[in-house]
C-alpha cells in the first residue's frame, strides 16, 4: 500500500472502497464523524486508522447519539455533520435522528454499511433495506454496491445535502464494494444532477408586487424562520426591517436569526409564542413570511389564521408554497436574494401607530410574565431559566431538549446571534439535546455550551454521558427536573381532565449518575443556589450535570389548545397564584 | 389543507425521470406519504436513452396538482414534471376484455366490437377476448356495453398522454435527434411550462 493517507497526491491512486470513502471525506473537509462500528463497515474502520491525523472520530453509545451529534454539529457550524453506523440495528438506530435533521432540513450526511452485494435481499446477517426504510425521512439516498460508486456518490450526497433546502442525505455502502480496490481521485466541479434545481430565482414582477404590498400596510408583521439563519440573512433582515420599521416575530427555529435585543423583535410566534405576537399576527395587514413554512404549532387554527393579512411567502421549497396558508404572493427563491433585491424597493416608513398598538399589547402580557412575579421561596424553571440566560451574558450556546423546558427556554433565554439555539422543532424528538450538543461543541469548540434538558429527555440518550466523558467534552447540564414529564402532564391537567397517565416519572440521582460517569454533579433546589452553582459549573473543567429541582407542576404559558384560534390563549392565572390551575383568560 | 370538492378535476401529469432502481418507489412513495389520489400511474421509455416517462391521472385541485408538481421536481432523479391537464392532448390507453359471447350472442359482441374499432385477440366457444387502444373514455363506454354481456376478466394499463402539435419540452441529447455540435453535457432540463411562473393569486 503505497502511502493512502496522501490526499494531495493529484494522479489516481488504486486504494480500497473503504480508503476511498475517507478520502472523499477529507475531501469534502469533514473534520469529525460520530459513529459506531459493527460487522458491515469493518473495513471502513480499519482503515479509519490511516485518516485519524485527519479526521476525529467519535465514539457514541447508541447510533441514536451519532445522528443528533452529526445534526447538532451541523446546526451549530452550518457545515454539513456525518455520521457512519452499521447495517441492519446500527443503521435502523439512526431513523429517529434523521427523521429529526429531515424535518428541520439540517444538511448531515448519513453512512451506512450494507451486507456484501451477494447477500443483498436475501434476509442476510443484519440485513434491513435501508435506503427502503429511509425513503420518506432524506433528502436522497443511495445503495452503492460497487466501489466505483463510492467517490461520486459521496460527492453528490454532500452537495445534496447543504444546497438548496438541506437535508439528510443516506449513502448506504455493501461491504465487498468497501473491500474491492478501485481508483482514487479527487473529484472537481460541481456534480452533475440534471434533475436537481437548487436555486430558484423570483421574477421581478412578482418583487415588485411584494414591494407594492408592503408599501402599503399599516400593520405589517415579518415572520422570520429557521431559512434566515440557513441563508445568512440575518444582516439582510435587519436593513430590510431597519428601512420599513416592520417588526419581526420569530419561529422557534427562527430564534436568534434576528436579535432579540432589537427594539423591532417581538419574540417567538405559536403554540407557546408571546401573547403579544399572536395578537400582533391576527390584526395584522401584512404577513411577510421569511424562510418558515407555516407549521400547525405557528398558525393555530387555520381558518381563522391572520384573518385580516395579505401574505408573502418568501421560501426556497416550491412544495411549500400554499401548503397550510393560502398567500398572495410567493417568492420561490433564497431568503437572502430576496431580501437583497427587496429593500431597494420599499419605502421607509415609521408605521408608529402600529409599534404603539404591538407595545400596549406588549404592557398586557408582560404582566402575567412569571419573570416579573416573585418566586415565594419556589424554584420555577423560567427563573432557572431566566437567570442561565443573565449569568451567561447570553452568549451562550443552548442546546435544548423537548418540552415545557425547550419553551420556556424560548421564552426566557433571549438569543442576539444566529446558531446559539439548537433545538429539535419539527420532529420534537426527546433525547435530542445532550448528543446534539456534543456535535455542537465540535463545532463551537470556543462556545460555553449548556444543555437544557427535562428529565424525561435527558434519560433517553443519558448514555451519552460516557462518550462525553471518553471524548473529554466539556457541556454544562441543565436538568430542568419535575418529576413530570411535563409538557404531556401539562396537557393531561388542561383537557385530559388532570388525568396524569404514566406522567409521574422518576428518575436516577442525576449527581450520582454524574459521578459514576467520572464527572461533577450538583444539585439546586432553591433559587437563591442557583448563581453560585452555575459559576461553579462553569469553572469546573469537564462536563457538569446539575439537577434543578424546580417546581413540579407549573405549565408553559401563553398556551393555545392544539387547533384553537391563535387569539385563544391560555394565559398565566395573575398573582399572587401562580400555579392556580385555569384554562380560561379571566 | 383539504380541497374544496368542488374544484376537484382529473390531472393529468406527465413526468421524464432518470432510469435508476428505486425511482417509481420514490413517486409512489411520496404520493402514498402526502395522501394523493391516484386514478393510474403508467411507466415506459422514452427515445432518451436513461430516460423513462410517467403518466400520472390523479384527482385533485389546482393547488394540490400544483403541489404534486413541486413535491415531484423535489425528487433528485425526476427530471421534468408537465401538468397536461389544459393542453391539447393524445391520451390513450390500452384494454384486454375477456367477455362472455355464446353462439346467440357472438354477433352482437362482434358488432359492439366493430362499432368502437376494438380488435378480437383471442376466440373460445364461449368466450371472446377484446382489444381496445383508444381514448380512456371510450374504453369506459366499451366496458360499460360489453358490461351487459358478462365480462369475465378486464385488464387495462392506465393511461398514456402527449401533447398535441410540435411543441417538445425536451431537450433531445441522444445523437439522433440532437442538433450538429450541441453540447450534449450541457443540455439543461427546463423548467416546465407550467411551473415557471411562481404562482400568485
Amino acid at each position: 500500500m503505497s502511502n493512502p493517507g496522501d490526499s494531495s497526491s493529484p494522479s489516481p491512486r488504486p486504494l480500497t472502497g473503504a480508503e476511498i470513502l475517507w478520502e472523499a471525506l477529507v475531501a469534502e473537509n469533514v473534520e469529525v464523524v460520530f459513529g459506531y462500528p459493527g460487522g458491515a463497515v469493518m473495513p471502513i474502520y480499519d482503515a479509519m486508522l490511516k485518516y485519524n491525523d485527519r479526521i476525529r472520530h467519535v465514539l457514541v453509545r447508541h447510533e441514536q447519539g451519532a445522528a443528533h451529534m452529526a445534526d447538532g454539529y451541523a446546526r451549530a457550524s452550518g457545515r454539513v455533520g456525518v455520521a457512519l453506523a452499521t447495517s441492519g440495528p446500527g443503521a435502523t438506530n439512526l431513523v429517529t435522528g434523521i427523521a429529526t435533521a429531515m424535518m428541520d432540513s439540517v444538511p448531515v450526511v448519513f453512512i451506512t454499511g450494507q451486507v456484501s452485494s451477494a447477500l443483498l435481499g436475501t434476509d442476510g446477517f443484519q440485513e434491513t433495506d435501508v435506503t427502503g426504510v429511509t425513503l420518506p425521512i432524506t433528502k436522497h439516498n443511495y445503495l452503492c454496491t460497487t466501489v466505483d460508486e463510492i467517490a461520486p456518490t459521496i460527492r453528490e450526497a454532500f452537495f445534496l445535502a447543504r444546497s438548496g433546502r438541506p437535508g439528510p442525505v443516506l449513502v448506504d455502502i455493501c461491504k465487498d464494494a468497501q473491500q474491492a480496490m478501485g481508483t482514487w481521485s479527487a473529484p472537481s466541479g460541481t456534480p452533475r444532477l440534471p434533475g436537481y434545481r437548487p436555486s430558484p430565482h423570483a421574477t421581478d414582477d412578482l418583487l415588485g408586487e411584494a414591494a407594492y404590498l408592503i408599501d402599503h400596510a399599516e400593520r405589517p408583521l415579518v415572520l422570520a424562520g429557521y431559512g434566515i439563519i440557513k441563508a445568512e440573512a440575518g444582516e439582510l433582515l435587519r436593513a430590510f426591517v431597519e428601512k420599513t420599521h416592520v417588526p419581526v416575530a420569530s419561529t422557534l427555529l427562527g430564534l436568534g436569526g434576528f436579535p432579540a435585543s432589537h427594539p423591532l423583535a417581538l419574540g417567538m410566534m405559536g403554540m407557546h409564542g408571546e401573547s403579544w405576537v399572536n395578537h400582533a399576527i391576527q390584526e395584522a395587514d401584512l404577513l411577510i413570511a421569511l424562510g418558515m413554512r407555516f407549521d400547525d404549532r405557528v398558525t393555530g387554527k387555520l381558518a381563522s389564521y391572520a384573518p385580516r393579512a395579505r401574505k408573502i411567502h418568501v421560501e426556497i421549497d416550491r412544495s411549500e408554497i400554499n401548503k397550510n396558508v393560502k398567500v398572495d404572493v410567493a417568492l420561490i427563491d433564497d431568503v437572502g436574494r430576496v431580501l437583497t433585491a427587496l429593500t431597494p424597493r420599499v419605502a421607509a416608513r415609521r408605521r408608529e401607530p402600529w409599534a404603539a398598538r404591538i407595545a400596549q399589547m406588549k404592557g398586557d402580557g408582560a404582566v402575567r410574565d412569571i419573570v416579573g412575579l416573585p418566586d415565594e421561596g419556589r424554584l420555577y424553571a423560567a427563573h432557572v431559566i431566566h437567570d442561565l440566560w443573565r449569568l451567561t451574558g447570553g452568549h451562550a450556546l443552548v442546546v435544548t431538549d423537548v418540552g415545557q423546558h425547550q419553551m420556556w427556554e424560548a421564552q426566557y433565554y433571549k438569543h442576539d446571534h444566529p446558531r446559539k439555539l439548537v433545538t429539535s422543532g419539527g420532529l420534537g424528538t426527546m433525547g435530542f439535546a445532550l448528543p446534539a450538543a456534543i456535535g455542537a461543541r465540535f463545532a463551537c469548540p470556543d462556545d460555553e455550551v449548556w444543555v437544557i434538558a427535562g428529565d424525561g429527555g435527558f434519560q433517553m440518550t443519558a448514555c451519552e454521558l460516557s462518550t462525553a466523558a471518553q471524548e473529554g467534552v466539556k457541556v454544562n447540564i441543565a436538568i430542568i427536573n419535575n418529576g413530570y414529564l411535563g409538557m404531556v402532564r401539562q396537557w393531561q391537567q388542561f383537557f385530559y381532565g388532570g388525568r396524569y397517565a404514566a406522567t409521574p416519572m422518576r428518575s436516577p440521582d442525576f449527581v450520582k449518575l454524574a459521578e459514576a460517569h467520572g464527572l461533577t454533579g450538583m444539585r439546586v433546589t432553591r433559587r437563591a443556589e442557583v448563581e453560585a452553582t452555575v459559576r461553579a459549573a462553569q469553572q469546573t473543567a469537564g462536563t457538569v450535570v446539575i439537577d434543578f429541582r424546580v417546581e413540579q407542576e407549573d405549565s408553559v404559558y401563553p398556551m393555545v389548545p392544539s387547533g384553537a384560534d391563535l387569539a385563544e390563549m391560555i394565559r398565566r392565572p395573575p398573582p399572587p397564584s401562580p400555579l392556580v390551575e385555569t384554562a380560561e383568560d379571566p | 389543507m383539504t380541497s374544496s370538492p368542488s374544484t376537484v378535476k382529473t390531472h393529468t401529469i406527465i413526468a421524464h425521470v432518470e432510469d435508476k432502481p428505486g425511482v417509481l418507489n420514490r413517486i409512489t412513495s411520496l404520493v402514498r406519504r402526502r395522501g394523493y389520489n391516484i386514478t393510474s400511474l403508467t411507466v415506459g421509455r422514452t427515445a432518451e436513452p436513461g430516460v423513462s416517462r410517467l403518466t400520472v391521472v390523479i384527482d385533485a385541485d389546482d393547488d394540490t396538482a400544483r403541489r404534486i408538481e413541486a413535491n415531484l421536481y423535489k425528487l433528485v432523479n425526476v427530471l421534468l414534471v408537465e401538468d397536461v391537464t389544459f393542453a391539447p392532448l393524445t391520451s390513450r390507453e390500452l384494454a384486454l376484455i375477456k367477455v362472455r359471447a355464446s353462439t346467440e350472442t357472438r354477433p352482437r359482441v362482434l358488432q359492439v366490437c366493430e362499432v368502437f374499432g376494438a380488435r378480437i385477440v383471442d376466440m373460445t366457444a364461449d368466450m371472446l377476448t377484446v382489444e381496445l387502444t383508444s381514448a380512456p373514455d371510450r374504453i369506459d363506454d366499451l366496458v360499460g356495453v360489453l358490461r351487459a354481456e358478462g365480462i369475465v376478466e378486464m385488464v387495462r394499463t392506465g393511461v398514456v398522454a402527449m401533447a398535441r402539435g410540435e411543441r417538445n419540452p425536451i431537450p433531445h441529447t441522444h445523437a439522433e435527434t440532437s442538433p450538429q455540435n450541441a453540447p450534449q453535457e450541457q443540455q439543461p432540463w427546463p423548467e416546465s411550462s407550467t411551473t415557471a411562473t411562481p404562482i400568485s393569486a
